[in-house]
C-alpha cells in the first residue's frame, strides 16, 4: 500500500502520472499470493492507523485495568506496565511509527536519489565532493550518529524525521549514483545532451523513469529499516517520547515483564516482524517484476 | 516456394546417386519454443519448419537469412541442442546415419565436441578470460580422450600454422586477452578442429570483425576446412561472405527453406524473389552532384585530439562537407572516425584545430553552444535501441526536439509528429507505442524522425545500417537519400561499409590509425590509382563473386595488420 502511495507520490511529482497508473494497474493484477498476503498486511496496519480513534477500544493514555493484565475477552492483547490497553496503544503507535518512518523514509529518498542523480549526470568536481561528504557520512555508524545529534537537539518528531531522513539518504545516494551512472551513459542520455537539454530534465526526464524499479525496491527495504532504527532509537529513550507511543517504545516500556514471564513486550515487537515481512513480500515482487531497461509497458 | 521444393529434389536425386551417405542428413526438421509474457498463456510458436537438407563430407553448407531466419537454431540443431528454451520438436537429424534426435543425454555428449564442434560469433566472449589459449583448444580432445597431452598440443601447435597465426609454437601460451579479435577467431576455429570433428558449425565467424580481418579469417578457415576434408554448416547473413567458401547455400526466411542449392546456381541464376533481391541488394546510387563553389556548411581545420592527452586519437584532420551533400568517413575499427564525431558534436573538445559551421568556428565544448548552433547538427546512432528512452512514447520523443527548439505544444506539435511520422513512412498509428514495441528498422526510422523534427542542416549518421540485417538498411538508405533531396541536408555518415560509401557519398575520406588517408570526391577517392590502405580496405569488401576471395589474396599489396 504505501509503496503503491509512495509511487503514485513520485509519479506525480514528476509528470509521470499515466505511466506510473498504466503500470500499478498491471502489477495488481499479477500480484503473487506472497505479496498480496503482504499488501493485506499493509492495509491492516495502515488502516488501524488512519481509522484509530474508530477502531481502538479505549482511549491512547487511558488506565483501564490492572498492570499486565493477561489477554482476555475484554483486553483482547492484555494490558500493559501501567494497566493501559494493549491494543489501543499498538493502534496509536502504529501512527507514529508509519508517519516518522515513512516520512523519514521520503525523505531520505528525495535527498538521496536526487543528490545521486547529479552526482552520476553531472560528474567531475560535483560527483567528487558529493561522493566523499557521503562515504564520510556513512563513515560513522548510523547510530551512534543518531544518538550524538539526538542528545544534543530537541527531541521532537520533525528532528526525528531530518536525522533518519539524512542519515538514511547516505544509502540512497550510493544506490542511485550507481544505477545512474550506468544509465547516463546510454545514448539517448547523450542524445538529450546533445540536444541542448538542462541538467534537471536529464535528471527527471531521461534517468528517473529508467531508474524507478531499483529505487522502488529500495524504497520498500528502507522503510522497513526505517521502522526498526526508530525503534531502536525510541527503545533508547531517543525516539517517541511519552506518553506517545511508537511500536519500539512499547517494547521498551513493557521489557521488564519478560521477567516474570509476561508477554505483553513480545506483542509490539511481533507487530514490528510482521510489518518488515509485509513490506518485503510486496518489494520481493516488485523486484521480480523489473523490467529494467527493456522498457515498454511492463 | 513450389519452384524450390523442385530444386530440393533434383538437388537431392543428384546427391542420392554417389555412393557415400551424407554425413548429416536433416529430414522435416521442425523447432520450436514455448514463450511466456507476464500475464498471459504460454503459446507454442514455430521457430523452424519443414527444413530438409543433406550434407557429404568435406562439403560446405551456407545457411543465410536475416535474423530470426532460424539459420542458428538449424545449425545448433546438428548437435541436437535447442538453446534457450528451444524444442525439436519433429523432423530427424541423421549424423553418420545415425538419428541422433533419439539419443539420450550421454551418448549426445559422446558426439559434441568430438564428431560436430561449434565456432561462436563472439570468440571473445566464448573463451574464458582465465585460462590459456592453447589449455582451451585442446580442451575437448583431452576430455573426449582422444589423444593424450603432447599429441594434442602438437596437433594444436600445427592447426595454429594452418591458421595462419602468428608464432604457432607459443600461440597457446597466451592468454585469450593477448591476442587480437580475428585471432581469437581463429583460435577458436582450432578449438574446433583440434578433435577432428566430422562437421563444424560456423555460427556468423567474421560478423563482429572488421573488414580488413574478416578476410584474412575467411581465407585461414576455408584453407583448413579444405586441408582437413572437414565438413562444415557456415551461417551468415552475408551472402557475399558464404559465397566464397561454400559448395552449396540454403537461404532461409522466417524458418522456412526460401531457396537451396549450389553456390554457383544461387549467385548467378537465383530463382526466388527474395534470393534475387538479396544478391542484388545495394542497388541505391546516388547520382554525381557538382559540388557547390561557395562557403562549405563544416569544414574541420587541422584538428588534434585526444582522450587522455597522451593518446593521440586524431591527427591534423582537415575535412570539408557543402550543403546538401553527404560526406563518408570510412576506416577500421579504431581509426578514429567515431572520434571525429565526438569533436564535431562538442562532446570531446579538440586539442588543436577548428571546426567551422557555415564559415563560423563552433565553440569546442558542448556547454558553450548555443541552442541554435545545437538544432543545426543533429545526431543518429548506430543502435537505434538504447539511442531512445525506452519509458518514453514515440510521440514524447520525436515530440521533444518540437518543444525544445520550436516551443511547439499540444495539438499543433502533436499533428507536426504525425507529419514526421508520415515523412519516414510509417504513420500514425505508432505515435503512441514505446520503443520496445518496434522493429529494429522501424527504431532507426524514429531515430531518423527525431534528427528530423530539429530541421537541422547537418546530421551525423554513426554507423546507422550497421545494426540492420542488408534488406531492411538497403531501405534505411534510400529513406536517408529522399530526406536529402526534400530538405537539402548534409549528412556527416560514419561508417566501415564500403558499399554503403559506394551508394550514398558525394565526397569521401578515408581514415587509418587516426589519420587522414585519402579525401575527395567519390569517383576521384574510389578509383586507381589508390594508397596502399585504400587498396587493401577497397578489396577486402566480399564481393557477390564466386571465386573474389582467391583472387584478391593473390593481388593485394599490403597486408592487413594482422588483427
Amino acid at each position: 500500500m504505501l509503496v503503491r502511495v509512495a509511487n503514485g507520490a513520485w509519479a506525480g511529482l514528476f509528470g509521470l502520472m499515466s505511466n506510473a497508473l498504466e503500470k500499478r494497474s498491471i502489477m495488481l493484477v499479477h500480484l503473487s499470493w506472497g505479496a498480496r498476503l503482504g499488501l493485506l498486511g499493509l492495509i491492516v496496519f495502515a488502516g488501524s492507523a488512519i481509522f484509530a480513534p474508530w477502531v481502538a477500544p479505549y482511549g491512547p493514555d487511558e488506565v483501564v485495568g490492572d498492570v499486565w493484565e493477561p489477554i482476555s475477552a475484554q483486553f483482547w492483547l492484555g494490558t500493559d506496565q501501567i494497566g493501559r490497553d494493549l491494543l489501543t496503544r499498538l493502534i496509536y503507535g502504529a501512527r507514529n511509527t508509519f508517519f516518522v518512518a515513512g516520512a523519514a523514509t521520503l525523505l531520505s529518498f528525495f535527498m538521496g536519489s536526487f543528490l545521486g542523480f547529479l552526482a552520476a549526470v553531472r560528474g567531475g568536481i560535483i560527483d567528487q565532493s558529493l561522493s566523499r561528504l557521503n562515504d564520510l557520512m556513512m563513515a560513522i555508524p548510523t547510530l551512534i550518529f543518531a544518538l550524538v545529534v539526538l542528545s544534543v537537539l530537541p527531541v521532537n518528531m520533525l528532528t526525528l524525521i531530518l536525522v533518519m531522513g539524512v542519515l538514511d539518504s547516505t544509502r540512497v545516494f550510493r544506490l542511485s549514483r550507481a544505477v545512474a551512472v550506468d544509465i547516463a551513459v546510454l545514448d539517448f542520455v547523450e542524445a538529450a545532451r546533445l540536444r541542448g537539454e538542462k541538467t534537471l530534465w536529464i535528471i527527471f526526464r531521461e534517468i528517473l523513469p529508467n531508474a524507478l524499479t531499483p529505487l522502488f525496491a529500495e524504497f520498500g527495504l528502507r522503510f522497513a529499516f526505517a521502522v526498526l532504527f526508530l525503534s531502536t532509537l525510541s527503545f533508547l529513550g531517543l525516539g517517541i517520547q511519552p506518553p506517545e507511543a511508537d511500536w519500539g517504545s512499547m517494547v521498551k516500556e513493557n521489557k521488564d515483564g519478560i521477567v516474570f514471564g509476561i508477554p505483553a513486550a513480545l506483542i509490539p515487537a511481533g507487530a514490528i516482524a510482521i510489518l518488515t515481512i509485509s513490506i518485503n513480500l510486496v518489494v520481493d515482487s516488485i523486484l521480480s517484476r523489473t523490467t529494467s531497461l527493456k522498457g515498454g509497458r511492463g | 516456394m513450389s519452384h524450390s521444393t523442385q530444386v530440393t529434389r533434383d538437388l537431392n536425386r543428384t546427391e542420392n546417386t554417389k555412393a557415400a551417405p551424407p554425413l548429416l542428413d536433416v529430414r522435416n526438421l521442425r523447432i520450436g519454443a514455448n514463450i511466456s509474457f507476464p500475464g498471459e498463456k504460454n503459446h507454442h510458436i514455430v521457430i523452424v519448419d519443414k527444413i530438409s537438407f543433406q550434407l557429404q563430407k568435406g562439403h560446405v553448407l551456407g545457411l543465410i537469412g536475416e535474423s530470426g531466419a532460424g539459420k542458428s537454431t538449424i545449425g545448433l540443431s546438428a548437435m541436437a541442442y535447442g538453446r534457450g528454451g528451444c524444442e525439436i520438436t519433429g523432423g530427424e537429424v541423421f549424423l553418420n546415419g545415425e538419428d541422433i534426435l533419439s539419443f539420450n543425454h550421454k551418448s549426445i555428449r559422446q558426439i559434441r565436441g568430438v564428431k560436430v564442434a561449434y565456432v561462436a560469433q563472439s570468440a571473445a566472449a566464448a573463451f574464458n578470460p582465465a585460462h590459456r589459449l592453447g589449455d582451451q583448444v585442446i580442451e575437448s580432445a583431452l576430455e573426449h580422450g582422444l589423444m593424450s597431452r603432447t599429441e594434442a598440443t602438437a596437433f594444436a601447435d600445427q592447426l595454429f600454422d594452418k591458421l595462419g597465426l602468428p608464432e604457432p609454437d607459443k600461440f597457446g601460451q597466451r592468454y585469450p586477452h593477448q591476442v587480437s579479435g580475428g585471432q581469437l577467431q581463429r583460435a577458436m576455429t582450432a578449438m574446433a578442429l583440434c578433435s577432428k570433428p566430422d562437421l563444424i558449425v560456423f555460427d556468423e565467424p567474421t560478423t563482429a570483425l572488421d573488414v580488413t580481418t574478416q578476410i584474412d579469417v575467411l581465407a585461414a578457415i576455408k584453407h583448413a576446412i579444405r586441408e582437413t576434408h572437414t565438413a562444415a554448416l557456415y551461417i551468415t547473413h552475408d551472402l557475399a561472405v558464404v559465397a566464397q567458401i561454400s559448395d552449396e547455400i540454403m537461404v532461409l526466411k522466417n524458418g522456412k527453406t526460401v531457396e537451396y542449392g549450389t553456390t554457383e546456381q544461387i549467385i548467378n541464376s537465383p530463382q526466388e524473389q527474395y534470393t534475387q533481391s538479396l544478391v542484388t541488394v545495394r542497388s541505391t546510387q546516388k547520382p554525381v552532384t557538382e559540388s557547390p563553389d561557395k562557403t562549405p556548411l563544416l569544414r574541420v581545420e587541422n584538428i588534434s585530439a585526444s582522450y587522455d592527452g597522451v593518446n593521440q586519437i586524431l591527427s591534423d584532420i582537415s575535412l570539408q562537407l557543402h550543403a546538401g551533400q553527404t560526406l563518408s568517413i570510412v576506416g577500421e575499427s579504431g581509426s578514429g572516425k567515431s572520434t571525429m564525431a565526438r569533436v564535431v558534436t562538442g562532446l570531446l573538445p579538440q586539442q588543436q584545430g577548428k571546426v567551422l559551421f557555415n564559415g563560423t568556428p563552433l565553440p569546442a565544448e558542448l556547454k558553450r553552444r548555443d541552442k541554435e548552433q545545437l538544432r543545426r547538427l543533429q545526431m543518429i546512432y548506430q543502435m537505434a535501441d538504447v539511442a531512445m528512452n525506452p519509458r518514453q512514447t514515440i510521440d514524447q520523443i520525436i515530440g521533444r526536439p518540437l518543444e525544445f527548439y520550436f516551443g511547439l505544444r499540444g495539438a499543433e506539435k502533436r499533428r507536426k509528429v504525425i507529419e514526421l511520422l508520415e515523412l519516414i513512412e510509417l504513420g500514425e498509428k505508432y505515435i503512441d507505442r514505446y520503443p520496445a514495441e518496434l522493429s529494429g528498422g522501424q527504431k532507426q526510422r524514429i531515430c531518423i524522425a527525431r534528427a528530423l523534427a530539429a530541421k537541422p542542416d547537418l546530421i551525423i549518421c554513426d554507423e546507422v545500417t550497421s545494426a540492420l540485417d542488408p534488406l531492411v538498411a538497403e531501405e534505411i538508405l534510400k529513406l536517408l537519400l529522399r530526406l536529402q533531396e526534400q530538405y537539402q541536408v548534409a549528412y556527416l555518415f560514419i561508417t566501415h561499409d564500403i558499399a554503403t560509401v559506394r551508394a550514398i557519398s558525394d565526397t569521401i575520406a578515408v581514415m587509418y590509425q587516426g589519420e587522414l588517408v585519402r579525401f575527395g570526391e567519390r569517383s576521384q577517392v574510389l578509383s586507381p590509382p589508390y594508397d596502399d590502405y585504400t587498396d587493401l580496405l577497397l578489396s577486402s569488401v566480399p564481393e557477390m563473386e564466386l571465386d573474389w576471395l582467391d583472387k584478391v589474396l593473390s593481388s593485394r599489396r599490403m597486408q592487413s595488420a594482422g588483427h
